[in-house]
């Protein structure tokens, strides 16, 4: 990793984060985080029922938090887009620092919180659901 | 790319007249102070030499005040411990120890050590929301067995001076109280001056201090060289053993190049105090009043009064903004500032001075500091400002914190 402090693909998702925004109607929504740690990231889902499977149409973030906690929110909603809920439910913050190439070790507990924000949208998609 | 270095609060480059100075005391002049033969008292002498000029530049009386240490770290800690264990070793008393709650991890790390370890009392002083201390609260902390209080002079996060010299004459009195009782017990007032001395005159009388604490590498000298002054008759107990130098109370060959190094350092920075102190106190209000015009929802911290500032330094909080993620911005164009974020810090804590002010943990996450040096020029800001104002606006885009 040379003197850099994040490498190369979790530059590029800090500099250029795919998926930021809201979205309006929004049926999941959900959050992780905390201010003492310095990150809050928050996920919106647009998911539709299709053949009987939910599929994520469309997600979105906005995340208050350090490179780490952008890019891993950034790779989040890359990583499930288009996917089923029950294949986003299998999504664990170490898959996304995995999908990253690694976050420095100091990271992996404070600002690698995505994943816990998108299970906690489908949660609230299904308790809105039922 | 050049690089725009807006972080002389944490550190600064060494000032090419003080690097000449130390060069001859590497090769040449190596010899160790204590030596008899003809290098090594020229060591002797050099250090003879450099403690009586830096004597004369705090207004010390005898150069025996002057102890060289490692740095200010080591200073503060020797400063503390050497008072504090002095009193319950040798006094046979209880210490209680009064220490600002915005001084540097190495005062206040030391003292919660004294507190957990050695069972002495420990009061924290609280500061308002501009992180000053106010005099009557020392006054009424002060107890029978208070042999020390510490307050910096300049906060390194906040910008904000402290008022060491009316606190200066609290203690004086409270020492001539005790003077007319029966009390004995010493009464230690220490600065560390790390930040102001090369501002302000940091005369040990004008103070009223009995210890200061300095580095040179805040002020264009060297890393790992410092010094503590020890008002002649102050009692304190060494914290280091194995060898007379420092007159027993500081072991330990003499750092003869760094030594050299320092004290240049310091009488470059009292010769050109006044010229550096308005120049950047310029640039500063340059700074501040381009950053408050261009970016909205930001507020300077520290005091609103320029006469109760450092000069140098500005910090920010830019709200709904993590500082990480600007400084990470800033130094992709390499523009070197820093940040109250845990993140940056290693610690994953909150700065303890930003929330002694009264700031939350999620404030103190969106303030970034820009301290200023005497190399920086106007352009370095105008070049700052063509994209601090975009980097805001695209990660408060980003935040979720409305």
């Amino acid at each position: 990793m040379g003197n850099e402090l994040y490498n190369e693909k979790v530059m590029d998702h800090f500099m250029h984060p795919r998926n930021v925004g809201q979205i309006k109607d929004a049926n999941g929504i959900g959050q992780a985080g905390n201010p003492t740690c310095g990150d809050i990231m928050k996920i919106y889902l647009d998911i539709e029922e299709i053949d009987g499977k939910e599929i994520i149409r469309d997600i979105k973030f906005q995340t208050f938090g350090c490179g780490a906690a952008v890019a891993t929110s950034s790779m989040v909603t890359e990583m499930v887009i288009g996917k089923t809920l029950d294949e986003a439910e299998e999504l664990t913050n170490k898959a996304v620092a995995e999908a990253l190439g690694g976050l420095p070790p100091i990271k992996m507990h404070c600002s690698n919180l995505a994943a816990n924000a998108l299970q906690d949208a489908i949660k609230n998609y299904r308790a809105k659901k039922s | 790319m050049k690089m725009i270095y807006l972080d002389h609060a944490a550190t600064t480059p060494v000032d090419n007249k003080v690097l000449v100075e130390m060069e001859p005391y590497f090769i040449d002049k190596f010899g160790n102070p204590s030596s008899i033969y003809k290098i090594g008292r020229e060591g002797k002498d050099i250090l003879c030499e450099c403690r009586h000029r830096a004597m004369s530049m705090l207004g010390a009386k005898k150069p025996a005040e002057i102890i060289f240490t490692s740095g200010a770290t080591e200073s503060n800690n020797l400063a503390i411990k050497g008072v504090a264990i002095y009193v319950e070793k040798v006094l046979k008393q209880k210490p209680h120890l009064i220490v600002s709650s915005i001084e540097h991890h190495s005062m206040l790390d030391a003292a919660r050590y004294l507190q957990k370890y050695f069972g002495y009392e420990l009061t924290l002083l609280p500061v308002d929301k501009e992180g000053r201390v106010d005099p009557q609260e020392i006054e009424k902390s002060i107890k029978d067995n208070t042999v020390f209080v510490s307050v910096m002079y300049g906060n390194n996060e906040s910008g904000t001076l402290e008022p060491i010299a009316k606190i200066g004459e609290v203690i004086k009195e409270a020492k001539i109280k005790r003077s007319k009782g029966k009390n004995n017990l010493p009464l230690v007032f220490h600065s560390d001056i790390v930040q102001a001395f090369q501002y302000f005159d940091c005369s040990v009388d004008r103070l009223g201090v009995d210890m200061l604490s300095l580095t040179g590498h805040k002020f264009y000298g060297p890393k790992g060289v410092g010094l503590l002054y020890v008002r002649l008759g102050t009692p304190f107990l060494p914290q280091q053993q194995g060898g007379a130098q420092e007159k027993n109370r500081r072991a330990g060959t003499e750092n003869t190049p760094y030594i050299v190094g320092l004290v240049k350092a310091m009488e470059l920075a009292v010769a050109e105090r006044q010229e550096n102190e308005k120049y950047i106190a310029e640039l500063s209000d340059y700074l501040v009043s381009r950053i408050e015009k261009e970016i909205p929802e930001v507020e300077l911290i520290g005091s609103k009064d320029v006469m109760k500032r450092l000069p140098h330094v500005s910090t920010f909080l830019f709200k709904k903004v993590e500082g990480e993620a600007i400084l990470i911005n800033l130094d992709l164009a390499n523009i070197a500032a820093s940040s109250g974020s845990a993140c940056t810090s290693g610690s994953l804590e909150a700065s303890h001075v930003t929330k002694a002010m009264g700031y939350s943990d999620l404030d103190a996450h969106g303030m970034v500091r820009f301290s200023l040096g005497k190399l920086n020029k106007r352009e370095d800001i105008d070049k700052l400002m063509e994209i601090l104002p975009d980097i805001m606006v695209k990660l408060r885009e980003m935040s979720p914190i409305k």
